[in-house]
């Protein structure tokens, strides 16, 4: 009983201590940002490689969140005789909800954990402290690249995930259940809101692409130069990232609603 | 212990201690580096001839002890000072450290892209002319996995010197290689260091190699310096030390062994 | 390796295909193109009860929306709610004495704004105030209405 209060406590300091590091990790990478974008080159490599390779994943997902939710949607509303604002609920959960935090959980699973494992790697090998010694530094050189990838991919890949995932609820909605497109886009285009809907599903992508990007290149950089050790910061660069982005999302849509 | 007579030193170590998890590495280690000369660091396996380059080279900091390269102290300087010093230093890691998602070519061409605005038709000449040296032209769009691991080394080789820096700092330049690609390379660090006359620091335990291209060598063991001088002197030294390594006898005062307890101890006692 | 056309080519099109699919869900799911960007203007309009009305409700006029609801305020004088409406600069020929209702759309029950148009020659313009209002119809207020009346 003794040893798992002590357990939480230990787990509890590493979480403190973790998103201490996190943050001042987040305030260097922050501070080079400018610079790096300077070379973007090098940031538009790394677009193509975590970016554009993770779009076919989020693009299959997202057909079938939108196909199901215009199935789940369609049972629910046609007990209300409400099956014609089907549009709005697929869009409002996809705009608001899904898009955003699905395509930052599919983006650490396909590009942050490869992330994290490169970077790892990197260090197990000496190629960092290689760079150290050619006056390269490793950060500037190797992190920031693929942080700021990461940061401009999410919110690209969350309206894509979105839109996709709209056509998605049309082509089962509409096409396969049978209600009436017109309602179907006019419902959606009278209650969504520009600023409250998407823009905020704009905003929590971002934040997203921040927190996936730092994760899994924080765990890379700071994995221990071993095989278990790069394996776990490759495990851990997508827990964290699921875990914190839940928690993100709570709050600002609880910041949101709040506000509305 | 002699000095390097009539040098100005490139390197002065002073003193220096350093210890790795409470197991002291280097007691009390002072030694200087000639400039303009090729100078090999000798000693047994783990006695931390790459930990003292690491020292040089400020990746590693020392307990003790003062590490001048180039009359500035290396210990305690900033981030920026310390990256303006390495841009003037080439250093040739024991396990060649090259960028695996880089080509050969494109790995020799690294320093130059970084520090440099030299347009592309230069860099292609000074690369090419780095990895023809190295024998290794017709690698250049190899990728690092597809190298042994001595022509890793000698990829290494090319990118250390690639920058033209004033110092060079070889660990293990040898080991690994076939007979020929090391009369090839021994040829070739004395070539580096005549034309360019550059500083080089070689690692090894190649006494033969050594003694080809070496103007001076240290010996450490045991956490201190047991000897210095130039190679002939060396083979004529009497001490038992420095006899023993340079005559490669398994018996002596230098410890084969990492340290450990008594061993028929070790034996019997099956840890659980 | 790093100047390679193709890989130019599939980044360029990710960034692309982002960038409109931003623009899809700005333009395509939302009522973008008939308030916010475009010119509109405020009128205000007093309600003794609003019911559920909501911001950003709709405003109708013979059921088609001409804009929104764009604030809900308590007036502590006049202890009713000043409402204001934003609507769309292309009809600048709405009766000054129109007549604004609160109604329920549909089962779900979202409350809107309904203008009834009135006879004045002179149109709404900005800062205008309707003076015409009927506010929102409260169902346990009928409910008890009624059931006073059977008492009678
Ligand atoms: N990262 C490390 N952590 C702890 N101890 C280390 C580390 N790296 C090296 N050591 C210890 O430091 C000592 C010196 O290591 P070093 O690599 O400098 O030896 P070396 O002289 O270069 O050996 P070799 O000739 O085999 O390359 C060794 O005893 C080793 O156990
Ligand atoms: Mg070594």
């Amino acid at each position: 009983m003794r040893a798992m209060f002590r357990d939480l406590g230990e787990a509890l300091r590493e979480f403190v201590e973790t998103l201490g590091a996190m943050t001042r990790f987040l305030g260097r990478l922050l501070w080079e940002t400018p610079a790096a974008l300077m070379r973007f080159g090098l940031v538009w490599y790394q677009l193509h490689r975590i970016g554009a390779h993770s779009l076919l994943i989020i693009g299959i997902s997202a057909v079938f969140v939108g196909m199901v939710l215009a199935l789940q949607g369609y049972h629910i509303l046609n007990q209300f005789g409400a099956t014609e604002s089907l549009g709005v609920m697929v869009a409002m959960t996809l705009v608001r909800e899904l898009g955003p935090v699905l395509t930052a959980v599919l983006f650490a699973g396909r590009a942050g954990t490869s992330l994290a494992s490169e970077i790892g790697l990197m260090r197990a090998t000496d190629q960092l402290s290689g760079m150290e010694m050619m006056a390269v530094d490793p950060v500037k050189r190797v992190i920031m690249p693929r942080f700021l990838a990461g940061v401009i991919a999410v919110p690209l890949l969350a309206a894509i995930f979105s839109a996709l995932g709209i056509f998605g609820g049309y082509v089962v909605g509409v096409g396969l259940l049978g209600v009436d497109a017109g309602p179907f886009w006019s419902q959606m285009n009278a209650a969504v809101d520009v600023r409250t809907d998407v823009m905020s599903g704009v905003w929590k992508s971002i934040a997203f692409g921040i927190t996936a990007s730092l994760v899994a290149v924080y765990e890379g950089y700071n994995a221990p130069p071993t095989a278990e050790g790069v394996s776990r910061a490759t495990t851990r660069a997508i827990v964290i990232t699921a875990v914190a982005v839940l928690a993100i999302n709570l709050l600002i849509t609880a910041i949101i609603v709040g506000e509305g | 212990m002699t000095r390097p007579a009539g040098q100005e030193p490139h390197i002065e170590l002073e003193g220096l201690r350093f210890q790795r998890d409470g197991r002291p590495i280097f007691e009390d280690v002072s030694l200087s580096i000639p400039r303009g000369k090729v100078t090999a660091i000798m000693g047994p396996s783990g006695t931390g001839k790459t930990t003292l380059l690491r020292l040089v080279t400020g990746q590693l900091l020392p307990e003790r002890g003062s590490i001048r390269v180039d009359g500035q102290e290396v210990t305690g300087i900033g981030r920026e000072a310390l990256y303006r010093l390495r841009k003037r230093i080439g250093f040739l890691f024991q396990h060649g450290a090259l960028l695996t998602d880089l080509d050969v070519y494109e790995n020799v061409a690294f320093p130059l892209r970084e520090h440099t605005q030299l347009p592309d038709c230069l860099i292609h000449h000074l690369v090419m002319t780095k990895l023809q040296s190295v024998g290794l032209r017709g690698a250049a769009r190899l990728m690092p996995s597809q190298l042994s691991g001595g022509m890793a080394r000698r990829v290494g080789l090319a990118r250390a010197v690639v920058m033209d820096p004033e110092l060079v700092l070889y660990d293990e330049p040898f080991a690994g290689l076939d007979p020929i690609s090391m009369g090839v390379i021994v040829r070739l660090i004395r070539e580096i260091n005549e034309a360019l006359g550059l500083t080089s620091v070689i690692v090894s335990h190649d006494i033969e190699e050594v003694s080809q291209v070496a103007d001076w060598a240290w010996i450490i063991a045991d956490g201190r310096i047991i000897a210095g001088g130039t190679p002939e002197e060396l083979r004529g030294e009497e001490s038992p030390w420095v006899r023993q390594f340079m005559h490669r006898l398994s018996d002596g005062p230098v410890p084969f062994h990492f340290p450990a307890r008594d061993y028929p101890e070790d034996l019997r006692e099956v840890p659980r | 390796m790093r100047h390679n056309k193709a890989m130019d080519f599939g980044t360029g099109l990710f960034v692309l295909l982002g960038i409109l699919a931003i623009f899809f869900l700005v333009t395509q799911t939302t009522g973008m193109r008939t308030l916010g960007t475009e010119d509109s203007f405020e009128v205000s309009a007093r309600f003794d009860d609003i019911g559920g009305l909501r911001v950003r409700a709709p405003v109708t006029m013979a059921g088609v929306r001409l804009g929104r609801v764009s604030d809900i305020r308590f007036d502590d004088d006049r202890l009713d709610a000043v409402v204001t409406l934003r609507i769309s600069a292309r009809h600048d020929n709405l009766p000054a004495d129109s007549i604004a209702s609160i109604r329920t759309s549909g089962l779900l029950g979202e409350q809107f704004v309904a203008l009834d148009p009135g006879g004045d020659p002179d149109a709404l313009t900005e800062g205008d105030q309707i003076i015409h209002t009927q506010s929102a119809i409260v169902l346990e207020r009928i409910i008890g209405q009624f059931l006073t009346m059977q008492g009678d």
